[in-house]
């Protein structure tokens, strides 16, 4: 008799299907409106990919560093520094976008589950770095004569994809307390600086006494001699140093977003 | 044919008698926020079923603050807010709603089309994708990039996204800023057919016009509290000094304009005369008996001339209901 009455009431299997085409189709949509925004993209990838041509293919004369080529070596690091750049601009520029014109606030009246949308961003800075590491891994194999297995190539995507949790977590950070129009600024405040100091640009062997005690302290660090140990290269610190370093910085993150976000809602 | 029409009938007989026609309420709403601003002071309001509300005050009366709590995107700090009998945040009240609201920054590298994917997917039964598209008036926009369309299309493809779901009761905030005359008034017969369906609309607007033309019912709300309430006629009447809020209207005010030698203590002698005002060699007069007012003031004065008689605004009304007595 009446459709209405009968279709309200979903059965909690159905639910749980529609929530992740809810998510599924967030997620594309996400990452196609990434992928169109030129301003993102091209520079989320074109700079690691220049920065790893150029440091790691072009000044490199067949040298090898800690035991693994060069060419390799750096492949390892500019992985990390690419992958923390999708999140980082992704995720936290991204919904600082979101948050300050009121875009959030139309989806969260809908009745969006509020996970589809943060996972959505998550999966998409996933996918992005998923894209840089696998572009300079071509790179790194058609010019830098490097030699990776598939073993290699699959933890090295492994490492990208639980990487940008992390990462994603401090961007909603920023995205929470910072406003949109410092949000890149700040952005890169960190990142550029957190990147260096963890070794991605420079050996973390060659860096300054100062810097080495600071970094474990940082996320990228430890991402970084994860990545590194995987591609053969000796690790500082043990494996699960650096898994409870990732954890430990993820759950802090996400435990001052949980705070911003409260404070935001009792100012609403 | 028939047979679907029962069907549908019956369901709205039913939805009815469920709900007793209160589709949204708002009781004795108190709302400070941290900063210690008290943005709603005791504040009660009802939706009912199929009509139109619109939600008038000054900047900072508290306005947003009512269509936010409605909406499930603020907490009450005492009273309550019922959206269908349940609290605005629970799923099964929020797939009844849509929301328009004053978006700075939409994601500007999505095409129209798939802005109403997405939000039409976050319901079980949402409205027909070609309904929407007629409805908003989108037809030949549907496949640009949302950064790339007018500010009015914008303004249509967020009233579109407040119908993704079809749903029973659909708040606009200021829907037609930005829109050119064709456009509004297409806007406004859509409106219109969504209370002929039994929609409840609750609408914001700062044009005066707008609410006159389209509201059942006017609320006008200062600094937290509910300064009157009625149908547009009701609410000028009020504004127009002739009437204490709770009495009774009777709806036949006039504004008497007029250049003349009476003087304004005669004049207030005369029947149903409340107010006289002068402006310069203009005398304006509010009657509640405008015919005996003017058939007396013509009589007595043979010189009077540049007569206009007119209903009061609703803008007047407005601006002598919110205005700042203390």
């Amino acid at each position: 008799m009446s459709t209405t009455a009968l279709s309200l009431p979903s059965a909690p299997t159905n639910g749980l299907l529609r929530n992740l085409r809810i998510f599924a189709r967030e997620a594309r949509f996400e990452f196609v409106r990434l992928l169109r925004t030129r301003t993102f993209s091209l520079s989320v990838i074109g700079f690691p990919v220049m920065l790893y041509t150029l440091f790691g293919l072009l000044m490199n004369r067949g040298e090898s560093l800690e035991g693994i080529a060069v060419a390799k070596y750096t492949l390892g690091s500019y992985a990390v520094f690419g992958l923390v750049g999708a999140a980082l601009f992704g995720i936290g520029v991204g919904m600082a976008a979101d948050f300050s014109a009121g875009w959030l606030e139309l989806k969260r009246a809908s009745p969006m589950p509020p996970l589809a949308y943060l996972l959505a961003k998550c999966c998409t800075a996933m996918a992005f770095g998923a894209i840089i590491v696998s572009l300079l891994t071509v790179l790194g194999i058609a010019f830098g004569h490097v030699h990776l297995t598939l073993d290699e190539y699959a933890r090295m995507i492994a490492f990208t994809l639980t990487g940008a949790i992390p990462f994603a977590s401090l961007g909603l950070v920023i995205a929470l307390l910072v406003p949109l129009n410092s949000a890149p600024g700040i952005a890169n405040l960190i990142y550029l600086p957190m990147s260096f100091c963890s070794g991605l640009w420079m050996p973390f062997k060659f860096l300054p006494h100062s810097i080495k005690v600071i970094a474990p302290f940082l996320p990228t660090y430890h991402l970084s001699q994860l990545m590194l140990g995987s591609l053969g290269a000796p690790m500082v610190g043990t494996t699960a140093s650096h898994w409870s370093g990732l954890f430990g910085f993820t759950l802090l993150m996400l435990g001052i977003a949980w705070i911003a976000f409260r404070r935001r809602e009792q100012n609403s | 044919m028939n047979a679907v029409i029962d069907v549908a009938e019956s369901t709205e007989t039913r939805q009815t008698t469920k709900t007793h026609d209160t589709v949204a309420s708002l009781s004795d709403i108190t709302k400070r926020y941290s900063n210690g601003v008290v943005a709603l002071d005791g504040l009660s309001l009802d939706l009912r079923r199929g009509e139109v509300v619109a939600l008038l005050g000054p900047n900072g009366a508290g306005k947003s603050t009512a269509v936010k709590l409605m909406m499930g995107l603020s907490t009450p700090t005492s009273g309550s807010v019922r959206i269908f009998g349940a609290d605005p945040r629970n799923a099964a009240a929020r797939i009844r709603t849509g929301v328009m609201l004053q978006v700075g920054r939409a994601p500007e590298m999505l095409r129209v089309r798939e802005h109403l994917t997405v939000f039409r997917g976050y319901y079980p039964n949402p409205m027909p994708y070609a309904d929407i598209v007629k409805a908003a008036g989108l037809e030949g926009i549907e496949d640009r990039m949302f950064g790339q369309i007018s500010g009015g299309q914008k303004q249509r493809v967020l009233f579109a996204i407040s119908l993704a779901g079809d749903p029973d009761l659909i708040f606009l905030d200021e829907p037609t800023v930005g829109l050119d005359i064709e456009a509004r008034r297409g806007m406004w017969a859509e409106i219109r057919s969504l209370a002929a369906r039994g929609k409840t609309v609750l609408l914001t607007t700062h044009y005066l016009e707008e609410a006159d033309s389209l509201a059942h019912r006017i609320v006008v709300i200062n600094k937290g509290r509910v300064v009157c309430e009625g149908t547009p006629a009701e609410v000028k009447s009020i504004g127009a000094g002739l009437s204490t809020p709770s009495g009774n209207v009777t709806g036949d005010v006039k504004i008497i304009r007029c250049t003349t030698t009476l003087t304004g203590k005669h004049l207030l002698a005369m029947p149903g005369v409340s107010t006289v005002e002068l402006y310069g060699k203009t005398t304006v007069i509010t009657s509640t008996q405008p015919e005996s007012t003017l058939r007396e003031m013509l009589a007595l004065d043979q010189q009077l001339h540049s007569l206009e008689v007119q209903s009061p605004a609703l803008e007047d009304a407005f601006l002598a209901l919110t205005a700042d007595r203390s």
